[in-house]
């Protein structure tokens, strides 16, 4: 994973997060739609796919700046399992879409607060008061 | 790509207010009699379907394909003295379930409302965003 000297992993976070969000709101939108599949992102896939880049990048080859990218962000999104069957197909638990959601916007919030208090160490460093 | 939360929102409340709205317009026409069968009111229902998009899988809204009419038989009544009886001095009244009417709104409400929060929160976290470091 690219690593930002000031933010470190958080702007990949931020910008997965968001992505994951994405995602949630489009399954609460489609909590009505016969036939729907609730889809989610697996974290443990997308590890194990931004920890390649910089394998390849040790042979030589094009190294990536971010380590994730559309294809692999495809490969991670996955059908979430059914808890509850439904008559017409539809697989969203609205009540885990709502928690889940939460969930990655606490995150997204938690990032956030870590950057936030570096631009502010840097800038007690730099007006150095 | 920020303010596609909003574009997936946005659509869940439009599908929903449809959806509201064919509920509107079945309860107010629930009692509208017909002396013929076939010309009676007939309960509308709209039909979600998720916005295939090819070019980006993770962000699918919804939307109405269509609002089709219940196929479900008129409710038949013996009402001789009503002016527009037929022959037999029977009238008809629309296929419309009040009970399921009222389900389907409080069901298209709780997920508009859904839809709303996941708007407002999307809101506080761009803005959040766009205050980093002030």
């Amino acid at each position: 994973m690219a690593n930002d000297p000031l933010f470190g992993i958080h702007a990949d976070a931020l910008q997965l997060q968001r992505r994951r969000m994405e995602l949630l709101a489009a399954n609460i939108a489609n909590a009505d739609t016969p036939g729907y599949q609730a889809r989610d992102l697996d974290f443990q896939k997308l590890l194990a796919a931004a920890q390649q880049p910089a394998a390849t990048a040790a042979h030589g080859a094009a190294a990536t700046d971010s380590g994730i990218d559309e294809a692999k962000l495809k490969a991670a999104t996955v059908y979430r399992l059914q808890t509850q069957p439904s008559v017409d197909g539809n697989t969203v638990d609205t009540q885990v879409e709502q928690s889940q959601f939460a969930q990655a916007s606490l995150q997204y919030q938690a990032s956030l607060s870590f950057m936030d208090g570096k631009l502010r160490s840097l800038l007690t460093a730099i007006t150095g008061q | 790509m920020s303010m596609k939360i909003f574009d997936i929102a946005g659509s869940a409340l439009s599908a929903q207010s449809v959806r509201l709205n064919t509920v509107a317009s079945n309860l107010a026409n629930a009692d509208s009699v017909s002396g013929d069968a076939n010309s009676v009111y007939k309960a509308r229902l709209p039909v979600f379907q998720a916005i295939a998009d090819a070019q980006n899988p993770e962000g699918s809204g919804v939307q109405v394909r269509g609002v089709v009419e219940s196929q479900a038989e008129a409710q038949k009544r013996y009402e001789p003295g009503n002016p527009i009886a037929d022959k037999d001095g029977y009238v008809y009244a629309p296929n419309v379930n009040i009970v399921e009417e009222m389900v389907n709104m409080i069901s298209a409400s709780r997920s508009y409302q859904a839809s709303v929060e996941v708007m407002n929160t999307a809101k506080d976290m761009t803005l959040r965003t766009l205050n980093l470091g002030k």
